[in-house]
């Protein structure tokens, strides 16, 4: 492992709150940087998709901002990626909060409205039910409590793809991994000291593949 | 199974964190900052941060500040305070709050919480529902720091804020503020039966049970606290490990 910090980017397709993410990265000693720039991005050793808000919305400004083809190429190339909240429901082929607007299609499935029976969007605190051991969840408590913000969530057509689940109305894909692909439904840049474990964990998977100097 | 909140609330003038009484007579009681970084440690749900002044004042957010603030807060930050425009909301969000607290400006012109609530999501609009009750128990609408009424019934505004966009309520008491002697437990139970949207009760919290009391009897998603964090010494995780003795679910 490089003793350099590991230089990750932090999509910035100008939208919401995407500042959180990279301070928190920041936070737990990588050298997280927001950008748009292409050039940028393919240098980075890990690149994080954040998303607030609805999904057609931030595809669109995915796309306006021309880092579609960026986003598509970090999570296709091999380095770790993390896709937090809408970053990871845009994953998808799509969803039903915006039929219309297609998904990257990365992640066979779609993301749909969860249950009317509770409240929504959920807001808060919820604890999460490991599917399969992952190393983004090393030395979190186990169950893990973490903070989701949604009203919709992904079902992955695929059911070994799901790193942990959440019930909220009902069962959901609260953390998907294929091979570097990680994504989560909750927000680890604001699930206190459980969040930054996990960050931290990315960032070490980071560092790992950082070409040996 | 999602969880009660239990929610510092910061209340903000000029340069330092105040306490008041029923919106009013506020005084210092410390800085911003520190506070922050007490409730980062203390690993609390969510932090409220308003800035109870400036709609009155004419100010918009300080954006400076809240950016210094949300560099040390690795727990969802609502802020609130002066936001009349959508773009005071994206400014906002720019420099690092996860939610963004609407009051008198969504009371005047509901369109910024459709617009806020389509460009953003939901999740990030909270509006405040500012109340105070007349002599007769009749609970009225108030804005501009709770000096001018709307004439309006909160359970009619809250039924618009949600269907204007807004993905939760805070719901103050400006009656209660302060005293510490109880939430208007009645207002809040008819305002979370009208609506799907979580709503936080605000204002009157003085004793661990006013919680409990909010939550069972007035069905609130979270409560908040100011003055009783701030002037006691019960914390957000006493507060929850109360809750817990008494059945709800809480994160501890």
């Amino acid at each position: 492992m490089s003793d350099v910090k590991a230089r990750i980017a932090v999509l910035d397709y100008g939208i919401g709150n995407l500042r959180s993410a990279e301070k928190a990265l920041c936070h737990v000693g990588a050298d997280a940087v927001l950008t748009a720039d292409p050039d940028v991005v393919r240098d980075a050793l890990g690149v994080v998709l954040p998303g607030v808000g609805a999904f057609g919305a931030c595809m669109r400004a995915l796309r306006d901002s021309g880092l579609e083809p960026v986003a598509r190429a970090a999570a296709t190339d091999g380095r770790p990626f993390l896709g937090v909240c809408i970053g990871m429901q845009m994953l998808f082929d799509g969803s039903d909060e915006d039929p219309g607007v297609a998904g990257l299609g990365l992640v066979p499935g779609r993301v749909t409205r969860l249950p009317s029976t509770v409240r929504l969007p959920q807001i808060g605190w919820n604890t999460i039910e490991r599917a399969h051991a992952s190393r983004l969840f090393d030395g979190l408590d186990d169950p893990a409590w973490l903070y989701f913000v949604h009203s919709y969530a992904a079902e992955p057509r695929d059911s070994s793809v799901v790193a942990a689940w959440c019930d909220y109305g009902r069962k959901f894909a609260a953390a998907i991994e294929m091979d570097s692909v990680w994504a989560t439904q909750f927000h680890p840049e604001k699930s206190g000291d459980t969040g930054l474990q996990l960050l931290r964990n990315f960032v070490a998977a980071c560092s790992a593949t950082a070409p040996v100097q | 199974m999602l969880k009660v909140r239990v929610i510092p609330t910061l209340l903000h003038k000029g340069f330092g964190l105040v306490k008041g009484v029923h919106f009013d007579s506020r005084r210092a009681v410390g800085s911003p900052m520190q506070a922050i970084k007490v409730y980062n440690l203390r690993n609390v749900d969510e932090l409220v941060f308003l800035d109870v002044t400036a709609t009155l004042e004419g100010r918009g957010p300080d954006l400076d500040l809240i950016d210094d603030l949300a560099d040390d807060c690795f727990m969802p930050f609502a802020v609130g305070g002066g936001v009349s425009t959508v773009d005071d909301v994206r400014d906002l969000l720019a420099v690092g709050a996860d939610k963004v607290v609407i009051g008198t400006a969504a009371l005047e012109r509901p369109s910024i919480v459709r617009e806020a609530s389509d460009r953003f999501g939901a999740q990030c609009v909270v509006v405040s529902i500012d109340t105070r009750r007349h002599d007769d128990g009749t609970p009225e609408v108030f804005v501009r720091s709770g000096t001018q009424g709307t004439g309006r019934d909160p359970v009619d505004v809250a039924r618009e804020m949600e269907a204007a966009g807004a993905g939760e309520l805070l719901v103050q008491s400006i009656d209660r503020d302060g005293v510490m002697d109880g939430y208007d437990v009645d207002t809040v139970r008819r305002i979370a039966d009208a609506v799907s949207v979580p709503v936080v009760a605000s204002g009157g919290a003085g004793i661990f049970e006013h919680m409990a009391e909010v939550l069972r009897d007035g069905c609130a998603s979270a409560v908040a606290a100011s003055a009783m964090f701030h002037f006691t010494e019960q914390t957000p995780m006493e507060a929850k490990q109360y809750l817990r003795e008494q059945g709800f679910p809480v994160r501890i």
